[in-house]
């Protein structure tokens, strides 16, 4: 049987970026988003299954979740998913391989793959930044 | 063996995510951005809105898919964060049982809405 090492570290483990830097972040990140998500997925399809009870059943709870506090909550998800999601386009990409060079004899000065990777790091951050603008402007609109 | 087969749905229920809540959040969340431009109605959630999309067959499939993968995406995710403790093989099984006890108690529950959503006509 596959022998496991120890989570010495537990929690903390996933939070401290260490000498891992950004990558590690968007990993702690991309978990704590995913939890966010889920949570919300989970409310969201009994809010959904209020739509057995008919339309009066239906407004009744959309006024609930009307309300500011709901409208901040659901802004979040977004905000959320948008990185979650472009995240997680560039973890599928490192997966497969992708995007990160070729693996070469280590000669000094010495090159890594997340080193390499970097550029495509920023670059997807920064769509992820441009999306969760778009979505801020559309949440501005509601506000409004 | 079993756990890349898991791995592998991972990934391609994440595509799928993409493109199906993709579509979700940017028609659902992005309606007011829209709306300025002359996409839609401006509130998706208003009932008759809502009744109506639940009555098309292509918005009742692609709700069930849109459940099935991200609850598979979502609860795999997080069985794969519990693992990540270092717990007993009891526990993991525990927690992987329950997961999926959830997931299709969650799946039945959704689709049995959108399906008989989708029967019921004239609301």
């Amino acid at each position: 049987m596959q022998q496991r090492l120890k989570n010495r570290l537990g929690l903390l483990g996933w939070l401290g970026g260490g000498r891992y830097g950004l990558d590690r972040y968007a990993y702690a990140l991309h978990r704590l988003t995913g939890l966010g998500i889920l949570a919300y997925f989970i409310m969201h399809i009994f809010v959904t299954g209020k739509r057995l009870g008919g339309p009066e059943q239906w407004e009744s709870t959309m006024a609930v979740f009307g309300s500011l506090f709901f409208k901040v909550g659901e802004f979040l998800v977004v905000l959320a998913f948008a990185f979650h999601a472009i995240n997680g386009i560039r973890l599928i990409l490192v997966e497969l391989g992708w995007l990160i060079g070729k693996p070469g004899a280590p000669s000094f000065p010495y090159s890594y793959s997340t080193l390499r990777h970097k550029p495509l790091f920023i670059v997807f951050m920064v769509f992820a930044a441009v999306l969760m603008i778009i979505s801020g402007a559309d949440f501005y609109l509601i506000l409004k | 063996m079993r756990e890349s087969r898991l791995w592998f749905w991972h990934i391609l229920s994440a595509i799928v995510i993409l493109v199906l809540l993709g579509l979700h959040m940017g028609t659902k969340h992005l309606s007011e951005l829209l709306h300025m431009i002359g996409i839609g109605s401006g509130d998706p959630v208003q009932s008759a809105q809502v009744f109506h999309r639940s009555q098309q067959a292509v918005y009742m499939i692609t709700y069930i898919l849109l459940l099935g993968t991200g609850l598979f995406h979502g609860l795999y995710g997080l069985r794969s964060i519990f693992f990540e403790l270092s717990l007993s093989k009891t526990l993991e099984k525990l927690i992987g049982g329950v997961l999926a006890v959830a997931g299709i108690a969650l799946f039945v529950y959704g689709s049995y809405v959108a399906v008989l959503l989708f029967q019921t006509s004239g609301v």
